[in-house]
């Protein structure tokens, strides 16, 4: 059971207050029109899929309705920061001490 | 390679089951095979097999970072059925049940398959509605299918509460009659001992670390354990851990891996006799031949590589088993585990060339590869052995997700896998 911070409520609940809603910081093409069909099916369905620090987007689904960034070890599933929509991760690669 | 029958049973009982020949060697790999596989779990290993049955391709080395059938092999629930509503999965997964008919007997190898036929519950009339599309969808392409009224489902399954005042009343649902499941853990054995007496190099607790590419082309994989093992083709069948294959190749999948959780009760007697699975309500459930239910039902929703997913995810899965069969309400669940499974954003696999020459990949297949281990192998076999595609596997390129022929299963299958 997750224990997830959001930032939007300043408090930790739940897992099964939130859904998870996959990989953040996808960036929806400026001109879609001018996309090629690569292009516009890479921004659509591939994605980064690591083993590792992973930056993805969770909803509070039944708390304030808001969606918000998580970073997360995928391996160990630790959570290693929550922050809002907008702003950058401050962690974006695992410490030695996480690695071991 | 010692062939398993009865009387070999009672010959070997005479000395005490003590001269019993190992399943398959465990060789030191050679510098350089005609395909490598990565991957040793049940497709990877039906993939050698058919390598070297069908196409004469014996050079030929599983590189397997655990042990054999050690990954999604070991941790599903069993279930072999081939009632999918488009033409291209029908066509897939069927090819994968005619080669399971028969599969025990070619490989010499009890696989336990057990065709006791799967019912998949309808409890909307828009199920309904569909179910009665994917019946009609699946005669047309051949494959043993019938809808069945509430009645119908309640001759086969008489402990399901099928009455009228459930929260989510049984209206029907499609019966494949030659559906059913197979022991897991056999078929990978069965396929490896088979492939390893025709010359296979099972290579098992060897990491790759990376795929050796030059000019754009495959050339090999750098393992942890044996160095650099050269090959002139190279297939992943890796499933969950798929997209970190790629990342080491230098190219992104669509696909996410999520944990998969199943679970097992504590052994009871004989009480159900098929395979149940709902969509609706969202779980599945059969019973094994040690007694145990079988039980399964949805991904946890987040990716994770870490082989265990949520509490909640297993709740809700017996909340959706306890509706169906209030009699199993107290009975106790014995062990739960979770897989990696890499999903993909049609629910269907990928068996594809990839943007690296003589690299080939396998995976996708999400919740629901195990039934169609044989086919799989056979379709992915061919594709290693001629550097094409096979014609059922022409539709499931990783490419589809740029010309937009997607094969949408998600829902319309019944696939509550």
């Amino acid at each position: 059971m997750f224990y997830i911070f959001c930032p939007y409520c300043d408090e930790h609940r739940e897992e099964e207050e939130f859904h998870p809603k996959g990989q953040a910081h996808l960036s929806r093409p400026a001109d879609p029109d001018a996309c090629t069909d690569e292009e516009w099916g890479n921004f659509i369905y591939f994605r980064d899929n690591p083993r590792g620090i992973h930056h993805e987007i969770w909803v509070h689904a039944i708390g304030c309705r808001k969606f918000f960034n998580v970073t997360r070890d995928t391996q160990s599933y630790e959570i290693l920061e929550s922050y809002r929509m907008g702003s950058a991760p401050r962690i974006t690669q695992l410490t030695d001490k996480q690695q071991s | 390679m010692q062939k398993y029958s009865g009387f070999g049973l009672l010959r070997h009982a005479l000395t005490y089951h003590e001269n019993w020949q190992r399943v398959w060697r465990n060789p030191k790999p050679k510098k350089k095979y005609d395909v490598i596989i990565v991957g040793g779990g049940g497709h990877g290993l039906a993939t050698a097999y058919y390598l070297a049955k069908v196409h004469n391709i014996t050079n030929v080395a599983v590189v397997e970072k655990g042990y054999l059938g050690g990954g999604n092999t070991a941790r599903n629930t069993t279930i072999v059925r081939s009632n999918y509503l488009w033409d291209e999965a029908a066509l897939l997964y069927e090819h994968a049940m005619k080669l399971w008919e028969g599969l025990s007997q070619e490989l010499n190898y009890n696989l336990m398959f057990s065709q006791r036929g799967v019912l998949n519950l309808g409890h909307t009339l828009q199920d309904m509605r569909d179910i009665h599309r994917r019946v009609s969808a699946n005669r047309l392409n051949g494959i043993d299918s019938e809808a069945l009224d509430t009645q119908g489902v309640q001759e086969i399954v008489p402990i399901m509460d099928c009455s009228a005042n459930r929260r989510y009343p049984v209206l029907g649902a499609s019966w494949q009659p030659r559906a059913g499941v197979a022991r897991h853990d056999a078929v990978a054995w069965g396929f490896a001992r088979a492939a390893d007496a025709m010359g296979v190099d099972l290579i098992q607790q060897c990491e790759v670390a990376d795929i050796l590419t030059e000019d754009g082309a495959a050339i090999g994989v750098e393992t942890k354990q044996h160095g650099a093992i050269y090959g002139d083709r190279i297939g992943c069948v890796v499933a969950g851990n798929s997209g970190v294959l790629a990342k080491m190749a230098g190219f992104q999948l669509p696909i996410e891996s999520h944990p998969l959780q199943a679970l097992v009760s504590e052994p009871i007697r004989p009480i159900l006799d098929t395979v149940v699975m709902s969509n609706h309500v969202h779980g599945y459930i059969s019973q094994s031949d040690k007694g145990d239910l079988v039980i399964g039902a949805g991904i946890d929703g987040y990716n994770g590589y870490g082989q265990r997913g949520s509490y909640p995810t297993v709740e809700h899965t017996l909340q959706a088993i306890v509706e169906m069969f209030p009699i199993f309400s107290r009975v106790r669940m014995n062990r739960q585990w979770g897989g990696i499974v890499d999903t993909c954003p049609d629910a269907c696999p990928i068996i594809s060339d990839t943007p690296v020459e003589n690299l080939f990949f396998n995976c996708g297949w999400g919740t629901g590869g195990f039934k169609a281990t044989p086919g799989s192998g056979h379709v992915f076999a061919n594709t290693l052995a001629t550097g094409r595609p096979n014609e059922l596997a022409k539709p499931f390129s990783m490419f589809r997700f740029h010309n937009g022929a997607l094969i949408d299963e998600h829902g319309a299958a019944g696939v509550a896998h």
